[in-house]
């Protein structure tokens, strides 16, 4: 096996059936899983473990879309260790600023704050909304005509997407609280 | 040791409880409890160890809770895989007795010796083993073994070290809850969402699995291991302890004798407060009687805060498993506790179905565990489980912080891999600190073990690069293993476990009980064989008055005499081959006398109807 997606047999695309993988999944670990090599040897109980083991990574790196892309993009050479979110990206650096400073006040204990951020939280689930948007479009691209380039747009997006969701994140353990 | 190929090794299911433990297997028609000689299903998970050296276990061990309580320890499965500053709670509500140099392993003392956890429930499994032994006639040298879902990694390391203890390979640790979808075998009926309640005496699970067409899958678990029974018990008993208290003026709770009747009378109310709505808590005890009534009324609100308990972890699951509460098909329960109606109503609230209740919840778990076995050993082909492990597995990376391997709720077998360098130049060694918990920093996560990855080779700082691969195996135990990128070449491991046994406190534990448990095991056989010896000497005694002796041939009845002459001989060995062997010599020696003695009984019987 070379990749999770030769394990199941599956051409390296990002729209897949989940239902069609689920049930690759379940015929490959009916195969593969340690309680069908109890009987055999050392050597093979040891290899049904790894398989067994490499196939739920499998699964749980192509199940959910954004995984898969990510997982795509780090066999395509794409290094997604430090893919951090500390750089703003440029088109958000005003909104990040000023969500900032709300962030602060809340923190001081400060309410006056948070209809402003309530209405930060609006605007960047509508951001990610878009953002996912892009992803389909972008993964139908590729899908159609793999190359370098569009996975270097999907990155970018997936990077962005990654530091708005952090920001969610902050912002939701603003507001969740006090609800 | 003689092996018989004609014979497939009986592999059996363990249920190894707080309270009750169980053996069962699979037979032609489906799993089947396996009874103790006392006839009883259960085998309480009691141990004592007399004066003797003798070690008592289930149902006697119980009635020696009362007379020898500082020789005899129950719910010891509460302290396993867990460190003294993890129990501090446990020890203030149970009389465990802990010895000095429980540090890192917790040494329980009964009487003159100590014991670890590990090797009390190792009492109980021999006991179960023997049992199973008993009725099929043969050693019984694999089982699996069940487990409580929640059961982090260190916990089933010292349920596996337990199994080894007592003589057995494990082949597979069980989650409870899993294991008990498996004996209800709903797949049979169709595929959809289950949830599987699971209150015991000590532990409570909650799983959410599905099922198609023979595949268990879990989706997700939660539960809390120190919630259970002994719980309500607990609650009921300090009531009971004030009550006595006021009523005689005399503090019962430094009475060890005391407190264990009264625990007794309380649980005794609590059962059959599950089929009545009033009954009584009673105690005579050294000629003074206390007597309390309960109904089911006031025994609810008691109780309310436990049965509460058990609402959020399933509430945590169901979300984690990614479905809505409409969407379970059905809900299954499991464990004594969830005989007491108000769990069954918190339960039919929840989910809004109404909960199964069909299968004895104190007999599922043993029996779905005999199911496990029935798919290990191939005999049941169309089932497979698929389970979690219940807790995300991290590293400790700098200032304390959790960097998560594996999350929880990740089918296992899973894996993962990390790459390790050195900060210094010419570094040797790198220490890994592996934890289990959802909590980010270290100090609020679950310590495993520290891994030293040794000799490697000294080079700049950070140009070593170790992966290290973290694999959950199917039992929900964690495997590392080490490769240098560079070499490719294979890394030790040295493994310091953070609660619970090293590898050669095991082997040694192993090496002294096994010994013993083979002389046992011989010792039982021997004894059999003699019994068997007795029949047919006395047999043979008495044929040697029959006419039909008599019309044996000269040789013959000195073949006769000389096989008897030869079992007597061995007959108070202790060479089990040697007397089954020469109680098959006499056998073939007195074939012809039996058949002679035949033959005259039916002439008799025809003369005699002629008459």
């Amino acid at each position: 096996m070379n990749d999770y997606f030769e394990l199941f047999g599956l051409p390296r695309k990002l729209n897949l059936s989940v239902d069609d993988l689920q049930q690759r999944y379940y015929r490959l670990s009916r195969e593969l899983h340690p309680d069908r090599f109890m009987n055999k040897p050392q050597a093979e109980q040891q290899r049904a473990l790894e398989m067994s083991s490499a196939l739920n990574d499998a699964r749980r790196a192509l199940q959910e879309p954004i995984k898969r892309a990510q997982y795509l993009l780090e066999l395509e050479g794409f290094d997604m260790g430090e893919q951090r979110s500390k750089d703003v990206p440029p088109e958000l650096l005003e909104e990040v600023f000023e969500l900032n400073m709300a962030l602060e006040e809340m923190r001081s204990g400060d309410d006056s704050a948070r209809p402003q951020l309530e209405q930060a939280e609006k605007n960047f689930a509508g951001m990610m909304n878009d953002i996912d948007g892009q992803l389909q479009t972008l993964f139908a691209q590729y899908d159609a005509a793999p190359g370098q380039e569009v996975l270097g747009k999907i990155r970018g997006v997936l990077n962005r997407r990654k530091y708005i969701q952090n920001l969610l994140g902050e912002v939701h353990a603003e507001l969740a609280p006090a609800n | 040791m003689e092996i018989d190929f004609g014979v497939p090794v009986h592999i059996v299911g363990i249920d190894l409880g707080t309270t009750n433990s169980l053996v069962a297997f699979m037979d032609l028609t489906g799993p089947r409890i396996i009874p103790g000689a006392d006839g009883d299903k259960l085998v309480p998970s009691v141990v004592s160890v007399q004066r003797s050296g003798d070690v008592v276990v289930g149902n006697p061990a119980r009635e020696l809770l009362l007379t020898q309580p500082a020789r005899t320890v129950y719910s010891a499965k509460r302290l396993m895989g867990r460190g003294l500053a993890d129990v501090q709670e446990e020890l203030k509500l149970f009389p465990f007795h802990i010895a000095p140099g429980s540090e890192s392993v917790i040494q329980l003392k009964l009487g003159e010796r100590t014991f670890t956890p590990p090797e009390i429930s190792a009492f109980v499994l021999r006991q179960l083993k023997q049992n199973a032994e008993g009725y099929f006639g043969a050693e019984v040298p694999k089982a699996v073994i069940t487990v409580p879902a929640y059961f982090n990694d260190a916990q089933r390391q010292a349920t596996k070290d337990a199994g080894r203890i007592a003589g057995l390979e494990v082949l597979r640790l069980v989650n409870e809850p899993t294991a008990a979808s498996l004996a209800y075998g709903l797949d049979k009926r169709k595929n959809g969402i289950v949830a599987v309640y699971d209150l015991g005496g000590g532990t409570f699970d909650i799983s959410i699995l599905k099922l198609q067409d023979g595949i268990f899958e879990v989706l997700a678990t939660n539960g809390d291991t120190h919630l259970g029974g002994d719980d309500i018990d607990n609650l009921l008993l300090k009531i009971a302890l004030e009550d006595v208290a006021s009523e005689w003026g005399a503090d019962l709770s430094r009475d060890n004798e005391g407190v264990q009747r009264l625990r007794r009378a309380v649980i005794h109310a609590k059962e059959r407060l599950s089929f009545v709505p009033q009954t009584s808590i009673e105690l005579d005890y050294r000629g003074k009687t206390y007597q309390r009534e309960l109904n089911r009324e006031l025994f609810d609100k008691l109780i309310t805060p436990i049965v509460d308990r058990t609402l959020g972890p399933c509430r945590d699951c169901i979300k984690d498993a990614g479905v809505k509460i409409d969407q379970i098909d059905e809900v299954v329960m499991v464990g004594g506790s969830t005989r007491i109606p108000l769990v069954l109503t918190a339960v039919e609230n929840l989910f809004r179905v109404v909960p199964h209740t069909e299968l004895n919840p104190d007999e599922v778990v043993a029996l779905g565990a005999a199911v496990q076995a029935g798919i290990l050993s191939g005999a049941v082909e169309d089932k497979l489980l698929l389970d979690v492990t219940p807790l995300s597995l991290g590293i400790e990376t700098m200032g304390g912080v959790v960097s998560k391997l594996i999350h929880r709720n990740s089918t296992i077998p899973a894996s993962a891999t990390e790459t390790f360098t050195t900060g210094v130049d010419g570094q040797r060694n790198v220490l890994i600190h592996v934890v289990q918990g959802e909590r980010e920093l270290v100090k609020d996560c679950r310590s495993l073990a520290r891994f030293d990855l040794k000799d490697i080779d000294p080079l700049p700082a950070g140009m070593a690069r170790i992966d290290v691969r973290f694999l959950i195996d199917a039992n929900g135990i964690l495997n590392v293993t080490a490769r240098d990128e560079r070499t490719g070449k294979e890394h030790s491991v040295d493994v310091k476990p953070s609660y619970g046994l090293t590898d050669e406190q095991v082997e040694t534990m192993i090496r002294d009980s096994i010994e013993k448990a083979d002389q046992d095991f011989n010792e039982r056989q021997v004894r059999e064989a003699r019994v068997e010896a007795d029949t047919i000497l006395a047999a043979v005694e008495k044929a040697r008055r029959h006419d039909a002796y008599f019309e044996l041939s000269d040789d013959e009845r000195a073949a006769i005499d000389r096989s008897m002459n030869e079992l007597l001989l061995v007959y108070h060995s202790d060479q089990l081959g040697l007397i089954r062997q020469k109680i098959e010599q006499l056998n073939q020696a007195t074939l012809k006398l039996a058949e002679n003695m035949m033959n005259t009984a039916v002439r008799g019987a025809l003369k005699g109807s002629k008459i």
